[in-house]
């Protein structure tokens, strides 16, 4: 594999880092399955590259493009928590309404950025060279310093009111956390991050496209089932890495198979390398077990309480 | 201080399984007593516990927490003057978090939640002193997963988290139905002296009429949704577990099955 390929895949693992984020709080935070990511990520990439063309700052348009992203989120969780529609549900009606959005967004299926500036811009500059390794360098502080803020909110009083308002809803409401409300900003923040992440993939990737956003979920979800499997850690900030690792891991393993000419898979395998990549992360937790037995109970408690369960 | 006036609760109006839980209770709990609750399954127990906490709005009646009419208000409204233990030791804390953030959680009860810190070094050590009073030997694992205790150990920390801050009525719900009972006169002893030290205003729901004799300073019984015995001073104190009974019979003017209440 090349060095441009391999920091291609390190570039747009680390926008899938940020996806991986988002729906690490949507998933495993608030418990809320939600696919309004594959409309919301190309919503935030359509608002970030019609800015961007109208000629406002990128950094500004980027942020819009979140806002955006965040508002998705809350209708989403405003149609369940209000109207009462199943999570699943009503996160694919705000997904599907979003393709049409998108689409009035854009004003065509696509809106290209050639010689437009970007947030990268004044950074690469001219050396067109360093390109390749100058934009996941700034992807890189942007990760980090969205990871970092999620490291510090997840362990304050509200990010905690957050974490519980998932764990167990009713023991929230019972120590006063409205629960409806932190769903909702929860779901604004997740989807704010996954927006986030298209404003800055179209920007890499010289224009936005209407189906840029098929699958993000899927591999958001990779991302963070394949953390959690090479890094199994209850802290917030190594469940925070775990997420953003496993979309570095996921992206390299995906070039790295297509890469692999004697394997003979070309891109448009894509997607059933993705199945059996997650496939096999979901699994290897099972196979982990089996090879090396378990030295001690892990859950006493619940143990306990199967055999009082069973007694009954 | 706690006022229930003619609550009624009906599940399933209109239907075949129509139940009516609440049918005009009215109980009135002056601050700082203790009321042990009886009845049969299906006598309104857990459905006048729940619409004291919000977590069932009445269908009529009011309901007063300190002179506050919150019959309308939801549980998190109200979480600032109810505190609550549940039967399921899994219920009311969260297992996923750590001992030290439950706590937490329950230092801010009732409070608005902001974006600093959770806990301190001030709040962990204050964390410590209360689980060194429980005698478990918690208080050198704060920062172990709440799933990893058993099921006393848990209903212990629920009870301490219960009393974290100042409520104005405490609601304990069978909470130690699901413990053998060597843990559950622990807790039990425990529930005792919180409610003791910080005076608390008690209603605790429970299967035993022993317990009920035994904990507390007033016992009433709930029979289809109604209020239909409440004994306190030197009658109870003279009470024993036949004459709860007798006296349950002689109101309901029917003889109930041994199986209907649990006698220890």
């Amino acid at each position: 594999m090349s060095m441009i390929s391999l920091l291609g895949a390190l570039e747009i693992g680390l926008i899938f880092a940020l996806v991986a984020l988002g729906v690490l709080i949507s998933f495993r935070i608030l418990n809320f399955p939600d696919l309004t990511a594959d409309g919301s990520f190309p919503l935030g990439g359509a608002v970030a590259a019609v800015m961007i063309v109208a000629g406002q700052d990128p950094w500004l348009a980027t942020f819009c493009g979140m806002l955006a992203g965040a508002l998705a989120g809350l209708l989403t969780a405003w149609l369940h928590v209000r109207l009462g529609i199943l999570q699943l549900l009503a996160s694919i009606l705000v997904m599907i309404g979003l393709y049409s959005i998108n689409l009035r967004v854009m004003g065509a299926p696509n809106v290209p950025l050639i010689g437009e500036p970007t947030v990268f811009s004044p950074i690469v500059g001219d050396n067109f060279e360093a390109q390749a390794w100058l934009q996941p360098l700034v992807l890189v502080g942007v990760l980090l310093v969205v990871k970092l803020l999620l490291d510090v909110y997840f362990v304050s009083q509200s990010g905690l009111a957050m974490r519980a308002t998932g764990a167990n809803a009713r023991m929230a409401r019972a120590q006063g956390i409205a629960t409806d409300r932190m769903v909702l900003a929860g779901m604004a923040l997740s989807n704010a991050l996954i927006a986030l992440a298209g404003a800055l993939y179209v920007q890499t990737q010289g224009g936005a496209d209407i189906s840029m956003g098929i699958g993000t979920i899927v591999v958001g979800l990779a991302a963070v089932i394949i953390g959690e499997t090479i890094l199994p850690a209850r802290a917030i900030y190594l469940v925070t890495l775990a997420a953003a690792l496993g979309a570095l891991l996921y992206r390299l393993l995906i070039a790295l198979a297509l890469n692999a000419d004697f394997i003979g898979l070309q891109a448009q395998d894509l997607n059933l390398i993705t199945a059996v990549l997650v496939g096999f992360a979901l699994v290897l937790p099972m196979i982990k077990r089996k090879l090396m037995p378990k030295k001690r109970s892990a859950n006493p408690a619940a143990a306990a309480s199967n055999k009082k369960e069973a007694a009954k | 201080m706690m006022r229930a006036t003619g609550l009624t609760k009906t599940f399933n109006p209109g239907t075949p399984i129509e139940t009516r839980a609440l049918r005009g209770l009215d109980l009135e709990i002056p601050q700082g007593q203790f009321v042990t609750v009886i009845g049969s399954n299906g006598a309104g127990k857990s459905t006048f516990l729940n619409a004291i906490s919000g977590d069932l709005i009445v269908d009529e009646g009011r309901l007063e927490i300190a002179g506050r009419d919150v019959t309308r208000q939801n549980a998190w409204q109200r979480a600032g003057l109810v505190a609550r233990v549940f039967q399921d030791p899994m219920a009311g804390t969260c297992e996923g978090l750590t001992i030290e953030e439950n706590l937490a959680l329950a230092m801010s009860r009732g409070q608005r939640r902001g974006f600093r810190a959770a806990a301190n070094a001030s709040e962990r050590d204050f964390f410590r002193s209360k689980l060194a009073t429980l005698k478990l030997g918690l208080e050198n694992r704060l920062a172990d997963r709440m799933g990893l205790l058993s099921g006393g150990q848990r209903q212990a920390v629920s009870l301490l988290m219960a009393s974290l801050q100042p409520s104005q009525i405490l609601l304990l719900d069978e909470h130690t139905a699901a413990l053998d009972p060597r843990t559950a006169a622990f807790v039990l002893e425990l529930t005792d002296s919180i409610v003791k030290e910080q005076q608390l205003t008690t209603l605790m729901v429970t299967h035993s009429m022993r317990q009920a004799l035994d904990h507390g300073e007033r016992t009433i019984m709930l029979h289809q949704g109604r209020v239909v015995l409440d004994v306190s001073g030197d009658e109870r104190a003279h009470m024993d577990v036949p004459d709860l009974l007798a006296m349950f019979e002689r109101v309901r003017g029917e003889a109930i099955s041994d199986d209907a209440l649990l006698l220890d």
